[in-house]
């Protein structure tokens, strides 16, 4: 064929593949805006479920998922940051820094509903924390902990070298460099990363199935070994669950949901653009 | 002063261990999986355990066989690749090599919007959209199938191999392009001849990392495949996952009945499977180095 012609053909055809892949997703977005925002209202919002969650609010699902995700940040920021501290700042390029660097690879690709087992057996099980805030944080904590420690090791190793010399050189100790010359500067990208892994842990229903989340709970939780509703598994039930909802209840959970994880990476977005712009070396 | 070296000493142990805890985690997820699974195999030989026919749990006496899952998560696997790996690969060639900048940062965006939604609204919008259209279009009793089902992984798929292929395709040197085009080759023939040899193995990781991840979703899979636990012979029919299995059953089962077990046999047997899908893909993100 006509080398001429082939690449025009070729180069259409992969266009209409770019936009076979695109278009659904603004299509999806669009249909939950359209059908979910008629639900949106005060009472919907802060209101509890009524008629067997047929009516009503979905408050105890969204405090739930705030909940959820604060736990998990809680344990999985210090840890991924420190170990992304160990990564660039001390490991050096050994067999045990390769086995570290493919376990972070497998984290990552560990499929949800196993940390969801993973979770049950040891915090909710073994640990004796029963089903409840503090094992589905700390599961959920665990799952994101890759992206955290992905996006610190970065965000560190995108920090000049000439600042780990100068301070080294003006007599300041391994860590008081970390914490002087190498954290503040590397701390909008960590930030970056966290939010991230919120969005993630936000929406993530699989890994609370079996730790913590309630199919319907009628007060809110009074301590940290309770139970909650959380926002995810709250759009599962009403839309598998429960026979004869109506359907801008199920599309108005989803819009929540939806615009309380876009949010949250809109955040990581515009702190990672800013960041960018600001940087001077 | 010596205080200070107190506090330092402290906190170097601490981001040392902090630095092995990935190891230690994969560790304990294996181990706690393998604690509880363990239990199933004083019953079931491990070879019933995966080529048995027949999931029926809590049927007396019950079986645990999982075959009938394992070509579930095949089905939709397969039926997922065959969509989204030419159709993420051609969009990644795009993104990278032909899209003008500003579009181009239009389709990251939404790439990474797409990796940002929850699966458990995509498999409520599947469950809506996709699933009647299935039903409607083939003439079936349901829409819920491993079609459908494929569908909507392909899509889940998308952002990991779009995004891991174009950092793949942007990682070539750019002389290898200018080279091909000044001999004369078209735009077409430099990517085809020049620049996919050259971020194969990129590509391949991309390939491998969309698999793994279709293999372990489940939420979504779950509420568009239908569920039900037989031996598929099309891609038209309902089945049933490993992930949708264990997701599906745990809430239901005692603790420490071979119920219990053997959805731990299942998450032992994804979590290997996964951990292979990574590793390969990881050997090939090496190699290009």
């Amino acid at each position: 064929m006509n080398p001429r012609l082939s690449h025009k053909i070729f180069f259409f055809l992969i266009f209409l593949a770019t936009i076979l892949v695109i278009l659904p997703v603004g299509l999806i977005i669009a249909i939950i805006i359209k059908k979910g925002a008629p639900a949106l209202n005060w009472e919907f919002l802060t209101g509890f479920p009524r008629q067997g969650m047929r009516a009503g609010g979905i408050f105890p699902a969204i405090l739930g998922t705030l909940y959820l995700v604060s736990g998990a940040i809680f344990f999985s920021l210090p840890v991924g940051v420190l170990s992304a501290i160990y990564l660039v700042e001390y490991s050096r390029d050994n067999f045990l820094t390769r086995l570290i660097k493919l376990a972070i690879v497998n984290l990552a690709g560990v499929p949800s509903v196993v940390y969801g087992l993973f979770g049950l057996s040891l915090f909710v099980i073994f640990f004796k924390f029963g089903s409840s805030i503090l094992a589905g944080s700390l599961t959920l904590g665990i799952m994101i902990l890759p992206v955290i420690i992905t996006a610190a090791k970065e965000a560190l190793e995108s920090v000049p070298h000439s600042f780990r010399e100068v301070s080294l050189s003006l007599g300041a100790s391994k860590w008081q460099m970390i914490r002087k010359a190498i954290l503040p500067y590397a701390l909008p990208g960590i930030l970056t990363g966290a939010i991230l892994g919120l969005g993630r842990a936000a929406g993530e229903t699989a890994p609370i199935l079996f730790t913590v989340a309630a199919f319907y709970l009628p007060r809110l939780p009074r301590s940290i070994f309770d139970q909650v509703m959380a926002l995810p598994y709250h759009l599962y039930v009403l839309s598998t669950q429960v026979p004869n909802v109506k359907q801008s209840l199920t599309y108005g959970t989803a819009l929540v949901l939806l615009v309380l994880v876009l949010i949250m990476n809109l955040f990581a977005i515009i702190i990672r653009s800013r960041f960018r712009r600001k940087k001077r070396w | 002063m010596r205080l200070r070296q107190l506090k330092e000493f402290l906190i170097e142990n601490l981001i040392l261990i902090s630095g092995i805890i990935s190891i230690i985690i994969v560790a304990l997820i294996f181990l706690f999986l393998l604690k509880e699974a363990i239990g199933l195999f004083k019953t079931v030989s491990l070879w019933k355990f995966i080529s048995g026919k027949n999931w029926y749990p809590i049927s007396d006496p019950p079986r645990f066989g999982i075959l009938s899952l394992i070509l579930g998560t095949i089905f939709v696997t397969l039926g997922a690749s065959i969509i989204s790996i030419p159709l993420g690969i051609a969009s990644a060639i795009y993104i990278a090599e032909v899209a003008p900048k500003s579009f181009k940062e239009i389709l990251k965006a939404g790439i990474e919007l797409l990796a940002a939604i929850p699966s458990v609204v995509l498999g409520f919008i599947g469950m809506n959209t996709l699933v009647p259209l299935v039903k409607k279009t083939f003439d079936l009793p349901t829409g819920l199938t491993a079609f459908s089902g494929s569908i909507m992984l392909a899509f889940m798929a998308m952002p990991t191999i779009v995004s891991i292929a174009e950092d793949a395709l942007t990682a070539v040197p750019k002389q290898y392009k200018e080279g091909a085009i000044a001999l004369g080759a078209t735009h077409w023939q430099a990517i085809r001849r020049v620049i996919l040899p050259a971020g194969l193995s990129g590509i391949v990781a991309a390939i491998m990392l969309g698999i793994g991840r279709v293999i372990g979703e489940t939420m979504a899979v779950m509420m568009i495949t239908g569920n039900a636990a037989v031996i598929p012979h099309t891609l038209l029919q309902p089945v049933r996952t490993l992930t949708a299995t264990i997701a599906a059953e745990m809430g239901e089962t005692v603790v420490g009945s071979n119920h219990y077990f053997a959805l731990f046999g299942i998450g032992l047997t994804l979590f290997i499977i996964t951990f292979l899908v990574n590793l390969v893909a990881d050997i090939a993100l090496h190699r290009k180095r």
